[in-house]
């Protein structure tokens, strides 16, 4: 089955006939309200809170939070049938989200953000819409702030390539799998305003392991060969030697620890 | 499009990103309805710091609303000696989150763009030229 950011532009591709699904049909709307519980969960609201869902749609997210704002690109998916307490807001997310700077206490995005992989006309390249996305919706978010964002990544690429737009943007970013190497895969990008450790959003979870590939790839810089310790100097006379510089011969006192003069 | 909404929304223009001119919009044309709403005290009581209190104030009188207190309400105000709403708390309430707009028209002051509002929906869609 191929994919809808592949046949069509959301605003095209979501007719009535496919908007409907999400309005009557019992499997999709479980589907969606078990991803906006998780990222509920992820966000661990501990009061009342100014919400913005981008790429609402037809409202099936609206319905579970309340005092929310709500962003969509699609005139049929409009919640104009759903009981929705938030404010609708017709617009590209791919444009920016126009609202003033820590305005909201947080972000929830149900399989939206994926669309911004793809640009439709040739004056906006995918890596620019996203950087608009994220760019603005950092701004709109108040400080500790935080985002969820449920999506269907096509492959690595894309996800790599939507997760980098959010840590430019200056966010904190962890990458949640539920159900990983299954088909029933679901990703979620958990964001957090001011790029510090993100892994606090899963501390009182189970059944959650945590891979860390910061750590891994720091260790391999440095420690393994620090700058000015025998074997970096042995590899550089390897290289200046195989450049055809004159290279003095190596000794058991090469790169020796001396004793400090001063 | 409850008024709070309204309070933080810009013009999404790039080019009005770094003009004061471009916050608030101003409404026009402007048909206001009013919606019942349960109230959230505790919303109310969260969200009120981040209001804009001078641009409310210009809002609703633009709008032809009875003008409001020169500075907003602290927190002290909004709870009276039991812990039950007060009547600030309620007033609030039925302007910030029951008082919407059904439609007309949000002009940026800074580039004279206009937004349109249909069925309390706002249209933000730029044309590619404008963005």
């Amino acid at each position: 089955m191929s994919r809808p950011e592949d046949s069509l532009p959301p605003d095209l591709f979501y007719n009535d006939v496919e908007s409907r699904k999400y309005t009557t049909s019992s499997r999709i709307r479980n589907i969606q309200a078990d991803m906006t519980h998780r990222a509920l969960e992820l966000l661990d609201l501990q009061e009342p809170s100014f919400i913005l869902d981008v790429g609402c749609g037809s409202g099936l997210s609206g319905e579970i939070l309340s005092s929310v704002e709500e962003e969509d690109g699609g005139p049929h998916m409009w919640a104009l049938e759903r009981d929705v307490e938030g404010d609708m807001l017709l617009a590209d997310i791919g444009q920016g989200v126009a609202f003033r700077p820590g305005t909201f206490d947080a972000a929830i995005s149900i399989s939206a953000i994926q669309w911004l992989c793809n640009a439709e006309t040739s004056d906006v390249s995918p890596e620019g819409r996203l950087k608009r996305f994220f760019d603005s919706l950092y701004a709109s978010l108040k400080r500790g702030g935080k985002a969820v964002c449920q999506f269907y990544p096509k492959n690595a690429q894309q996800r790599s390539m939507i997760t980098n737009a959010a840590i430019k943007a200056g966010f904190g970013a962890g990458i949640l799998e539920d159900d990983p190497e299954t088909k029933s895969v679901k990703v979620y990008l958990v964001l957090s305003v001011g790029g510090g450790d993100v892994t606090g959003a899963v501390s009182g979870m189970q059944d959650v392991d945590v891979y860390d590939s910061r750590r891994k790839e720091r260790k391999r810089g440095k420690e393994f060969e620090k700058k000015g310790s025998k074997a970096w100097i042995m590899r550089k006379k390897g290289q200046m030697e195989a450049k055809g510089k004159v290279v003095k011969p190596s000794s058991k006192y090469t790169g020796r620890k001396r004793k400090t003069a001063f | 499009m409850k008024l709070l909404t309204l309070n933080f929304l810009t013009c999404a223009r790039k080019a009005c990103k770094t003009s004061a001119a471009s916050f608030p919009l101003h409404p026009r044309e402007a048909e206001l309805e009013q919606v019942e709403l349960d109230m959230n005290p505790q919303f109310i009581r969260n969200v009120l710091p981040r209001v804009e209190w001078e641009a409310m104030r210009s809002i609703s009188q633009e709008l032809g609303l009875p003008s409001l207190p020169d500075t907003a309400p602290g927190p002290e105000e909004l709870a009276d000696a039991e812990g039950g709403p007060t009547q600030i708390l309620k007033d609030l309430h039925t302007l910030l989150m029951e008082t919407t707009i059904a439609s007309g028209k949000l002009l940026c002051a800074n580039c004279g763009h206009e937004y349109a509002i249909k069925e309390g929906i706002a249209n933000f869609l730029l044309p590619s030229h404008l963005v």
